[in-house]
């Protein structure tokens, strides 16, 4: 396993987090190394959601700690987690249709050739067509142009375009929530490929599936959820999907919490 | 903009028009231009007199305001919102401008710059009002349609029928022309600033070339023409200026790709970090600003203001002409140059129609019927464009 026994990227201590009556997360631990995809399985209201909200700066937690290279960190806010390294890729992508791809990739961010006011308008285009360029080629993806709209593209390379968006700011830690879910088996093909290119090029992943397949053929780990917990953690190497699928429903050996 | 061209340019006139482009169905400012040509054929053979120097000043100093209005509707359209106070808000600047330089004896140099301050306190609080209390624009600004009306009635007064203007430099806004030297410099500088961005271009490809080489071309022939009557009005220059501010703005700047961004995918923007309120308000703002400047114009065009200014059908032949233009009613899609020819569509139909006695209420039909036709081929278009498999915004 990559690694293990170095300090993690990322790690989650005993995170709970409470909405009214409703205890979503019930003391979370879970690590993510670099180099390392780890899938987050788990039935509707497992608290997948709740949690990568957590990390990405959504919510506070209530109690449990979150640590970033060994360091116990705060994540107040998106940008605040952004500033660690750690970007979100929702499942609506959240791109704009109408701008090009290094204008989706830099949007809100993008880099400009002056620093003072009015001047700061006037955008360093070369510079960000350098650098998407060059992550659009780390991610092993093709699109028909940095400069054409991202309305007329394909699902596959909307999702690549998100992904090269996170990539952008030189994250330590991508989470991807449901990627391949409505894409076709030539998209998801290449959505898989994007993110063993992330992998290969050192960046911790925590991918959110329902699909088994994806699971197996890109996690080095599974961490299944269940009822505000990380229940179990599998190689999916070793496990089959069933004993998964087990441990989602709770339908295996592993005893029901209260 | 770059295309999705799958089809091998070729450096022809036609290329140069976009015909790679076309059979995607992304029809860009042909159908306008081509809409444009049809209209000055259509009345040259009317009455010879439409197609005369003379002519062509009067339809530049008829246009200007409609233009400056159009600039300013093409922002609020990119954002996804519309204003429909910016003829009221022309209307009451003017009045707020007239009214300080005659009845408060104010200098042109004091009244102006608070006439464009009314306008852009107009539109400050228009779209914090959209943005705060999240009412739709349409009835917000309709909202700003009746009380700006209201309010020029009540700032004219009890005194019926016209306020005059005195200040020499307010009339001659929209009745003075430049030296025949002065525009030929004009155009001068834009065959230099042509030559320059083809001579720094990083790309350089023949369709590039004919685009910029179209600018001083264009220009002379303004000019060439204008120059047979009065000469160039500083109204054009005015225009031309305005419209080069904007489109450095909507197209070459940051707040530009925000601004599509927010008519785009309002909730994307908003999570990439964009202050989307900050934005929207910024727009009205500019929009309204724009509006009581196109007033301060139509104000020197009358020497005069009176209850009508602003009125009548201008904000719809605004927002007509923005759409004519290539200006998408939904956001993120439109160009402050297609808002131009927009309103030189609707500017030249009504000239046209004057010039044949028509009545108004047949310049409302046609100008009606051409905003019909402009927007079903815009359909039409796009229809194509979706099944190419370029969707587009």
């Amino acid at each position: 396993m990559p690694g293990a026994d170095t300090l993690p990227l990322l790690e989650v201590r005993g995170v709970a987090k409470r909405f009214g009556s409703v205890e979503a997360l019930r003391g979370v631990d879970l690590r993510v190394h670099a180099a390392e995809v780890v899938a987050l399985l788990g039935d509707n209201g497992a608290g997948k959601s709740t949690l990568i909200k957590t990390i990405s700066g959504v919510h506070q937690p209530d109690s449990g700690e979150i640590l970033v290279l060994g360091k116990p960190v705060a994540i107040p806010s998106p940008r605040a987690a952004s500033a660690l390294g750690i970007e979100t890729v929702y499942q609506d992508l959240a791109l704009c249709d109408n701008l090009t791809v290094v204008q989706n990739l830099f949007l809100g961010r993008e880099l400009h050739r002056f620093s003072r006011w009015p001047l700061h308008w006037v955008p360093a285009r070369r510079r960000m067509v350098e650098r998407a360029t060059e992550v659009v080629r780390q991610l092993g993806t093709t699109l028909p142009s940095l400069h054409s709209q991202i309305g007329t593209m394909s699902g596959g390379q909307r999702q690549a375009i998100a992904v090269a968006r996170a990539m952008v700011w030189g994250s330590r830690l991508v989470i991807l929530d449901e990627p391949t879910a409505a894409l076709g088996v030539e998209q998801t093909a290449n959505v898989r490929r994007v993110i063993r290119n992330l992998r290969a090029s050192g960046l911790g992943v925590i991918l959110i599936t329902h699909n088994m397949q994806d699971a197996f053929a890109l996690a080095d780990r599974i961490v299944v959820m269940r009822q505000g917990r990380a229940i179990a953690e599998m190689d999916p190497k070793v496990v089959t999907p069933d004993q998964v699928v087990g441990a989602i429903t709770g339908g295996s050996a592993i005893s029901m919490e209260p | 903009m770059m295309s999705h061209s799958r089809s091998p340019a070729t450096p022809s006139i036609l290329a140069r028009l976009g015909a790679s482009r076309i059979a995607h169905g992304d029809l860009g400012f042909l159908p306008v231009v081509f809409g444009l040509v049809v209209i000055a054929l259509v009345f040259y053979n009317l009455t010879p007199v439409f197609l005369t120097p003379r002519n062509a000043s009067n339809l530049v100093l008829q246009l200007g305001p409609l233009a400056l209005l159009t600039m300013g509707m093409v922002l609020v359209l990119l954002i996804g919102e519309i204003d429909l106070s910016a003829g009221s808000v022309a209307g009451c600047a003017a009045v707020v401008l007239v009214v300080l330089l005659t009845r408060y004896g104010w200098p042109a140099v004091g009244a102006i710059p608070a006439a464009l301050l009314f306008g852009c306190l107009a539109g400050l609080i228009q779209g914090s009002w959209v943005v705060f209390v999240r009412a739709p624009s349409f009835i917000v600004t309709l909202t700003g349609l009746l009380v700006f009306q209201g309010l020029q009635f009540l700032l004219l007064g009890e005194e019926v029928g016209a306020l005059l203007i005195y200040d020499p430099f307010v009339k001659g806004i929209a009745s003075t022309y430049m030296p025949h030297w002065l525009a030929w410099c004009f155009v001068g500088l834009t065959a230099i600033i042509a030559l320059a961005a083809a001579l720094t271009a990083p790309a350089r490809n023949a369709r590039r070339l004919l685009r910029l080489l179209l600018f001083p071309l264009v220009a002379a022939a303004i000019v060439a023409v204008l120059n047979l009557y009065f000469g160039v009005p500083y109204l054009l220059l005015l225009v031309i200026a305005v419209a080069l501010a904007l489109t450095l703005l909507t197209e070459h700047s940051l707040f530009g790709v925000h601004l599509l961004a927010v008519g785009g995918n309002a909730e994307a923007a908003r999570r990439a970090g964009i202050n989307v309120s900050n934005v929207r308000i910024r727009v009205f703002a500019l929009c309204s600003t724009l509006a009581a400047l196109a007033g301060i114009v139509a104000a020197s065009r009358q020497y005069s203001v009176d209850s009508a200014t602003g009125g009548g059908n201008l904000v719809l032949d605004s927002i007509a002409a923005a759409v004519i233009g290539g200006t998408s009613l939904f956001g993120g899609r439109g160009r402050i140059v297609g808002g131009l020819l927009g309103a030189v569509v609707i500017g030249s139909v009504s000239n046209g129609l004057d010039l044949l006695g028509q009545p108004a209420h047949i310049k409302t039909i046609i100008t009606g019927l051409i905003l019909l036709a402009a927007v079903s081929v815009d359909m039409l278009a796009r229809r194509r464009r979706i099944s190419s498999g370029a969707a587009g915004a």
